[in-house]
């Protein structure tokens, strides 16, 4: 297996320093992918996998290190990789929605040009979709809001993959198989061994390790902006995989107080869409929703949520509150000071609905700016003068500030340092303690692994629910996959 | 077989068109035949063009909301400059269509809001045919005026026009590369920008085009008034959102139809036919305007909300 | 360089700085003689735009795309009906008010009950709603020119120590809105909506009843404003309010308000609203005609929101 060393390189990416603000998302990482292998590359949330993608594909330039392309370094761009035959697959679903699949496949290979492109896309397309997805059943005439979220990825895949006078020299796959069921995944990895023996090269982002163990030759594991191993595949195993990425099981430091379901619950909502288990919180406990990202843990806070707050009435009391987890998109409001975003939950506290009480509004900023340490000089200052971690801070402080008995958390972690980790999941102990509810989706198996009760989800229903000492990587993952047992 | 999405966004303003015909003919038999329909349609083919070209700068989710100033500027240039040299006339054309180009290209770049942009230059617009004709004149340059009444067999030249024009569009938006990438940009910037493609050339292209059609909207209907003047086209601005909006376009995501829009535009002139043949006060005719169109946006939502339901099944 | 971070970091300062300006080369063209009948009069014009301007700006604020189109002919309507219920008796004066206020909350609720309900986007549903009023408002006017009482009509035209009564009026109704948008929860609850509307959701403010609020304050500024222009100008016209669909919006853009939303600012409301005033008379005291004065207008229209950037970066 060690010949591949020797092999083309396709694509070269040497000691590349990407920094957003005041993160590092890469610190010198490299990666080397030659032709004829798949290397599979793995790594926490945030350590650096998809950067380090849009560094190779073109779309972000490195502040510091190079990239090649076939051995020779040239101009960076997206159209510099597109010519070097670099296509990509992205996590979020990069179709346009309004048009049709051919219409895609247009816009995807700008060589589709003159009459008649129209049949020729679409028999690029079937074509491919039939060698990837044998009996596949998707029209290709059909706009891409028709179709079903699985359907879409695999016209995206199959869309990239295709190539009308050559094949791509790199497909890049980021969590390809989020949205397909069992089945589609392994003719996936099938057809990715197959186009890997003919030559071309594939790199492979997913958290599924056993897609990853089984498909690639080489195994490229991240960690905080770096590569920390690097070796075939065969040297691997899912244990040695985990350990690699740093997740050696931490001591568990949160002792579980006993079952905490006595009592009425105070937040109750039946099956979702009449399938799977029922969901239920009781006061004090610490629940997590579980399962692959995407599969409607989401959704389902937002209806929690939704649910228990007026559009039209500002409430007497809050009795719910809600930690974002993609900050730019439904957190923070960036022409703001950090104060203000600190106390907009809780302004109906102090405020007697008219008037905003300044006094007592900056006592309330300065008693959480020691609480959970915000790092500024000054609550006045603009809150994107804070770094990521301390801009979630910021919102854990502005749902912990209000008077709601329950916190729901929408996988709030994501790319924040471990140290800031940490201290949150302190308060959030103390809070859980004093009585305090949380129902927390994450995507973090160590998150999980902090709660009293796990709600697993699958394809948008909960298929499993699991406490105490059920909680282990291995029960999730496989209820996240088997489909569960329906009860 | 699936009916597709964009076929059932026709089938609304198809039968809204259809529902007001039918009920202009039933209150006034006469005007079922060749005068009556190109009495009823008169007006139709400028704003279908003008609908055209907002319906492009929507494609791209912008607005233009100087399309009625910048349709009188047309119709002035045509009833002065191309009636008196041609020449000068067409280049001022072409001018004002680098024009919109550029004003594509600054709202790409500096991320601008378009709805502000295209307001300012609504005044640049007007001042600009105010200063061409600063009281009602002009006369039509007589190929324009021969075309907007030429009186082919059969079906009247507005209808004629009206269907050239959602054909060619069709082609070009809906069955061209060319429209695919305009649409695109519209569903999705980042993708389009991923598959290696210019998005400013994308935009300075369709505002160009949206321009052209505007040109064209502000000839055809100096062809048709014979004088231009200052204000002439002013309800243009809401009228071609308005139709647009009602054959099944939106403001974002890059669903738009040509047909639906010449349809839509077809609909709006009937609807202010069918009033006064309802013998509606003149009052409340533009009033029964807005009724309308909420009436038929009313409609859409139903229709959205049964297409949704029937897709969750 | 503290003087330059205020310019930047106070957009409103540009628009008074042009203000003086175009003030200072009118006057210096007449001589001096027209300095107070200029200040007056702009005063008196610049306060209808302020009045229409500030329920404009609220709506602004919400967030791109919301806009109100309707403000037109609310004001027209509201004028026309007003003035016919007053029928130039003075007692009548406060009743009239009243209705109009009443008008504009109508209106208002009209407006966000089609925004909401048929989900139509604010520029059609307000555009819509504006076709509905107009022809009210043509119906009740029926070509009829009813004087304004006589008391209305001399405390609209007349000074306070030199300072027009309008203008006096428009400044107390912007000490209001700067109130109601700086010190009180609402102006947070609108300012964070504009920022983003989902965030404002997920931090448990009541979004519709905030969005619905605002229409409603813009309407019935939009009315005041109506009753008022009406009043002073002795008389409603069908056309009154025409000119200030471009105008509502273009103080408020001038101003410094973001576009984009969240961000809105009431001094830049006056200055904007004075400037456009007086480069128009400016422009007139030169001899230049109409054509010239749009395009000026739009060109500084261009240049102020090319100057003010678009949305700020997120990074």
């Amino acid at each position: 297996m060690n010949e591949v060393i020797t092999r083309q390189e396709v694509v070269a990416a040497r000691g590349i320093k990407v920094t957003f603000g005041a993160v590092k998302a890469l610190d010198g990482a490299d990666l080397v992918i030659h032709a004829g292998e798949c290397v599979g590359l793995v790594g926490h949330n945030g350590a650096g996998k998809s950067t380090i993608v849009n560094a190779i594909n073109g779309g972000l330039t490195p502040h510091a290190g190079e990239i090649s392309y076939g051995g020779v370094r040239a101009q960076h761009g997206i159209s510099t990789a597109r010519a070097n035959g670099v296509r990509c697959v992205f996590q979020e679903l990069s179709l346009c929605p309004n048009l049709t699949v051919n219409e895609n496949a247009r816009i995807m290979h700008a060589e589709l040009a003159g009459w008649n492109w129209r049949s020729r896309a679409g028999a690029l397309v079937k074509l491919q979709l039939q060698e990837i997805f044998p009996g596949h059943g998707i029209d290709c005439d059909s706009t891409i809001d028709d179709l079903s979220i699985a359907e879409r990825q695999m016209v995206e895949i199959a869309v990239s993959f295709a190539g009308l006078n050559q094949k791509p020299k790199l497909v890049i796959l980021d969590e390809p198989t989020s949205s397909l069921d069992a089945g589609l995944a392994a003719q996936l990895m099938a057809y990715i061994r197959r186009f890997v023996g003919e030559g071309g090269s594939v790199l492979l982002i997913s958290h599924i390790l056993g897609e990853i163990l089984s498909t690639s030759d080489r195994i490229v594991v991240m960690k905080d902006g770096r590569v920390v191993a690097d070796r075939s595949a065969s040297e691997f195993s899912k244990r040695s995989l985990v350990e690699a990425m740093g997740n050696v099981a931490r001591e568990k430091e949160w002792q579980r107080a006993g079952d905490k379901r006595n009592g009425a619950p105070v937040l109750a909502m039946p099956a979702r869409r009449g399938q799977g288990l029922a969901f239920e919180a009781h006061r004090g406990e610490m629940i997590g929703l579980a399962g692959l990202g995407g599969h409607g843990q989401t959704e389902t806070l937002l209806d929690l949520y939704l649910s228990r707050n007026s559009n039209w009435w500002p409430a007497r009391r809050k009795e719910i509150a809600f930690v974002a987890g993609d900050r730019s998109l439904n957190g923070i409001f960036p022409l703001w000071s950090i104060l203000k975003n600190l106390s907009i939950a809780s302004l109906g506290d102090f405020s007697a609905r008219t008037i905003v009480d300044r006094d007592r509004e900056g006592a309330l900023g300065n008693g959480w700016k020691k609480r959970i340490e915000i790092r500024t000089p000054d609550m006045e200052n603009r809150i994107l003068s804070l770094s990521g971690g301390n801009q979630q801070k910021v919102l854990f402080a502005r749902a912990l500030a209000t008077s709601a008995r329950i916190v729901l958390m929408d996988d709030p972690m994501r790319g924040v340092d471990v140290g800031t980790k940490q201290e949150v999941y302190d308060i959030l102990r103390l809070e859980a303690a004093g009585g305090r509810t949380f129902i927390w989706y994450s995507t973090e198996m160590d998150e999980i692994r902090l709660c009293d009760r796990v709600y697993v989800f699958r394809e948008g229903a909960i298929v499993a629910e699991l406490a105490g000492d059920e909680i282990t990587e291995k029960n999730v993952l496989e209820a996240s996959f088997s489909g569960g047992e329906a009860a | 077989m699936r009916i597709s999405t964009s076929t059932i966004r026709l089938v609304i303003p198809a039968a809204s068109l259809a529902l007001l015909l039918a009920a202009v003919f039933y209150m006034q038999p006469r005007a079922m035949s060749y005068t009556g329909l190109n009495l009823l349609f008169n007006l139709a083919v400028p704003i279908a063009l003008a609908t055209v070209a907002q319906m492009l700068i929507m494609a791209v989710n912008d607005l233009d909301l100087s399309m009625g100033a910048f349709v009188s500027f047309c119709a002035c240039v045509t009833a002065t400059f191309l009636q008196a040299s041609p020449t000068l006339g067409v280049l001022i054309f072409l001018g004002a269509i680098v024009a919109y180009a550029v004003i594509g290209v600054v709202i790409h770049v500096r991320e601008l809001p378009s709805i502000v942009v295209t307001l300012g230059m609504s005044f640049v617009w007007g001042g600009l045919a105010v200063l061409m004709l600063p009281s009602p004149g002009g006369e039509a340059p007589g190929w324009a005026r021969w075309l907007m009444t030429s009186r082919p067999p059969f079906v009247p030249m507005a209808i004629v026009a009206s269907i050239v024009i959602a054909l060619i569009t069709h082609f070009v938006i809906m069955r061209s590369s060319v429209g695919v990438l305009i649409r695109g940009v519209g569903g999705n910037v980042r993708s389009v920008e991923r598959a290696g493609w210019s998005v400013i050339r994308i935009r300075a292209g369709t505002y160009a085009l949206a321009g052209f059609f505007a040109v064209l909207s502000g000839i055809a209907l100096v062809g048709l008034t014979t004088s231009a003047d200052a204000n002439i086209a002013l309800r243009y601005t809401l009228l071609s959102i308005a139709g647009v909006i009602l054959g099944g376009g939106e403001f974002v995501g890059g669903k738009v139809s040509p047909i639906g829009a010449v349809i839509g535009a077809l609909t709006l002139t009937l609807a202010g036919s069918f009033l006064s043949f309802m013998r509606i006060s003149p009052d409340w005719q533009i009033g029964a305007q807005g009724a309308i169109l909420i009436v038929v946006l009313g409609l859409r939502l139903l229709l959205n909300r049964l297409e949704k339901r029937e897709k969750s099944r | 360089m503290n003087g330059t971070r205020l310019l930047f970091s106070k957009p409103w300062i540009w628009s008074f700085a042009a203000t003086i300006t175009v003030w200072i080369v009118t006057v210096l063209f007449t001589g001096g003689a027209s300095s107070l009948g200029l200040s007056q009069a702009a005063l008196t014009f610049a306060a209808f735009s302020v009045i229409v301007g500030l329920g404009q700006m609220f709506v602004i604020t919400l967030g791109p795309g919301n806009i109100d189109l309707s403000v037109p002919a609310t004001m027209t309507l509201s004028g026309t009906l007003a003035l016919k219920l007053m029928d130039v008796q003075d007692g009548m004066i406060v009743v009239g008010l009243l209705v109009s206020i009443l008008l504009g909350f109508g209106i208002g609720i009209g407006n966000y009950v089609l925004i909401k309900l048929l989900r139509i986007p604010p520029i059609i549903a307000t555009l819509s709603m504006s076709f509905i009023i107009q022809s009210t408002a043509i119906w009740t006017n029926r070509g009829l020119r009813i004087k304004p009482p006589e008391i209305l009509a001399s405390f609209t035209t007349s000074n306070l120590f030199g300072v027009p009564n309008i203008a006096i009026v428009a400044l107390i109704l912007s000490v209001i809105a700067w109130v109601l948008l700086e010190k009180t929860v609402y102006g947070r609850w609108i300012s964070a909506i504009g920022q983003s509307t989902f965030a404002a959701r997920m931090t448990g403010i009541p979004v519709d009843g905030t969005r619905l609020v605002t229409y409603i304050l813009c309407a019935v500024l939009a009315s005041i404003c109506g009753y008022l222009l009406a009043s002073f100008s002795g008389g409603a016209a069908l056309n009154m309010g025409s000119e200030y669909l471009l105008m509502s919006i273009a103080v408020v853009v001038i101003g410094g308000t973001a576009v984009a939303g969240g961000n809105s600012n009431i001094p830049g409301i006056w200055g904007a609203s004075l400037f456009m005033f007086l480069v128009v008379s400016m422009l007139n005291t030169y001899g230049f005609g109409a054509g010239f004065r749009l395009i000026l207008t739009g060109l500084i229209i261009i240049a102020v929101i090319l100057l003010a950037g678009g949305r700020q970066s997120s990074r």
